[in-house]
């Protein structure tokens, strides 16, 4: 938290003005004109699947994002930020529309539901995820590492990962 | 922090190393499906003798891997039962480079993500640094029909790529040549434009790093002149053999909601019948002004894959010619002081102009708050750019949807209970390129 207390109270007293918008009970907000929908992480599976109902058929894209450094992002007054954010962006083919789910993920228990099951495309991400970050996928079939080695040490994406600090790890060469 | 994944092998594991649980969930993984769905099957024996049954290695130094894919196959006799691909092996951390360059800089970095289309990868992360910065309505006429005829021309090498590599990995070797051959046309001209045959760097936030060189015209026109009886050649080498179409009529076949399911895009859906393009149904630059027609399929299988993207040549050139007719007059770049440096004369007669020139260069300039996803079309599907923004001159997170990435998904899928023969084939129809797999 880089913010001081006073300014945040600010922040919360302006967002508490106006009635957040929501959907399926999920503060939704706009970002740059997209749809975005800050979902909890015990909702998470359950808005993934009522969205496909909705036609949300397709998941496109899934990543995380380790926001350690940057704990004072906009987010609505509901929601309490963590350190992970899962960012899950679907699309509906038939109206050609899109939506962006976040869920805060805490970094005391960085588990989320795998949504394998749902969209079965996502396990590739999902394992990329967890490569990356460290976040598990709770009921993943294969949670391997998919791009580092299976015994690297660290997840390279998180912000304490610090670039040319770690000696280049080689499996079996001698150090 | 409590774990609950265990970091298992990414290898294909034998069967008698698995439990009855464990073979089921690990069909599931690799089939991608549930598992649920995968108790059901009943096409292939679920349970064949060990002896059987053999999983050899492909990869990942293989000549039709296409880079650095490398598959595990599980065999009995020609029959593929399982197939796993393992990635990585040119994994460099693109998305943690990307954290460390500024927005200015970004664009040398993605551009050599899917090196066969560099120039869709910096058109998505333009355009998502632009809609960050909310000047994405601003972009001058020029610069957005550059981007376009540019975006198209990177489509027809990647497409003519694919049908190089197409034929080599099928045996149709005189074809490798072609499609190289007339892959150098396009290259030749983006040499001339961007100064560089690949990894350009000449889409950039705010437009484009230059103005089309004199003659241009010219050049795009003899392109376009060539390129139809060329096209015509691959028709009677190809299209047209009865062994061509043995080889991939039927083979990798996949349904559209299996496509659906597993995320795939571009090609892939479309030979399935899935109308889905977002040049069409998500239209950026200047696509809703122009006339063109989505290619599609209708077996989900690689000769529908192949014929898409010869066709997808033919529709790109029909898309370049009126973008030659309609190229506006005007600005390459928007004249934004925050995102543009001075014009090269300016610096020599303004201080003001040099601090502001070198200050772009070296700080960047600031991207307010923010996250933003964008995605385009590019010739593998949809390419989509994932902005976090902290304020700063560099993105607090850069991630990039790769179609690659998601595509070689279906590969698990279309081969099983095909020949190992018709792996190659399958792989080649899913055309990944393996730097944007791997990033």
């Amino acid at each position: 938290m880089t913010d001081s207390p006073e300014e945040q109270t600010e922040e919360v007293v302006e967002e508490v003005a106006a009635p957040e918008p929501e959907m399926f009970g999920c503060p939704m907000t706009e970002s740059r004109g997209q749809l975005v929908l800050h979902v909890a992480r015990d909702r998470y599976l359950d808005v993934a699947k009522q969205l496909a109902d909705e036609g949300y058929a397709m998941c496109v894209d899934l990543t995380a994002v380790d926001y350690s450094k940057y704990m004072d992002r906009p987010l609505p007054a509901s929601v309490s930020p963590e350190r992970f954010e899962v960012v899950v962006n679907l699309l509906d083919i038939t109206h050609s529309r899109r939506i962006r789910l976040r869920t805060q993920v805490p970094e005391a228990d960085a588990t989320i539901p795998t949504l394998f099951d749902l969209h079965p495309g996502t396990e590739a991400m999902e394992r990329e995820v967890f490569d990356m970050f460290g976040i598990a996928f709770d009921g993943h079939p294969d949670p391997s590492r998919i791009l580092m080695p299976e015994d690297w040490n660290g997840y390279p994406l998180r912000k304490d990962f610090q670039v040319g600090t770690i000696p280049v790890q080689f499996k079996g060469a001698a150090s | 922090m409590t774990m609950i994944a265990d970091e298992g092998a990414q290898e294909l594991r034998p069967r008698s190393e698995l439990t009855a649980r464990e073979l089921l969930r690990e069909v599931g993984s690799v089939l991608r499906l549930s598992e649920a769905e995968a108790a059901k099957l009943g096409d292939l024996p679920e349970d064949p003798d060990e002896d059987q049954t053999m999983v050899i290695n492909m990869g990942p130094s293989h000549p039709s891997t296409h880079g650095v894919l490398r598959l595990m196959l599980e065999l009995q006799g020609e029959t593929v039962l399982r197939c796993k691909p393992i990635i990585g092996y040119l994994h460099t951390g693109m998305e943690k480079t990307g954290e460390q360059l500024t927005f200015m800089q970004g664009g040398t970095n993605v551009t050599r993500m899917d090196y066969a289309s560099p120039l869709n990868n910096e058109l998505v992360f333009s355009m998502a640094t632009e809609k960050l910065l909310g000047i994405d309505g601003d972009i001058p006429e020029r610069a957005q029909w550059m981007r376009m005829l540019l975006s198209e021309l990177n489509r027809m090498s990647s497409h003519l790529l694919f049908m190089a590599t197409n034929g080599m990995d099928l045996g149709a070797v005189s074809m490798m040549i072609y499609g190289w051959r007339e892959r150098e046309e396009v290259l030749r001209f983006f040499q001339k434009v961007t100064g560089l045959r690949m990894n350009h760097n000449f889409v950039r936030p705010g437009g484009l790093a230059a103005d089309l060189p004199p003659g241009w015209r010219d050049d795009v026109l003899r392109i376009l002149d060539l390129l139809p009886e060329r096209l015509e050649e691959y028709d009677i080498l190809m299209t047209g053999q009865p062994i061509w179409r043995e080889r991939l009529q039927g083979v990798g076949v996949i349904t559209p909601s299996e496509a659906l399911a597993l995320g795939a895009t571009g090609p892939i859906l479309r030979s399935t019948g899935v109308e889905w393009d977002l040049r069409r149904h998500d239209p950026y630059l200047r696509y809703d002004e122009v006339d063109f027609d989505i290619i599609v399929g209708s077996y989900g299988d690689a000769f529908d894959r192949y014929a898409i993207r010869l066709n997808e040549i033919r529709e790109s050139m029909r898309i370049v010619r009126q973008i030659l007719d309609k190229m506006p007059e005007g600005d390459y770049r928007i004249q934004d002081k925050k995102v543009t440096p001075p014009p090269r004369a300016r610096i020599d007669e303004s201080m003001e102009a040099l601090i502001h020139h070198f200050k772009i260069f070296t700080e960047g300039f600031k991207v307010p708050e923010g996250e933003v996803y964008v995605a385009i079309e590019s010739p593998r599907g949809e390419i989509g750019c994932y902005i976090a923004s902290d304020g700063s001159p560099t993105p607090y997170r850069m991630h990039v949807r790769a179609p690659s990435f998601v595509n070689i998904q279906c590969l698990p899928h279309m081969m099983r209970g095909g020949l190992v023969a018709d792996a190659v084939a399958v792989i080649s129809s899913v055309d990944p390129v393996l730097g944007e797999v791997d990033r």
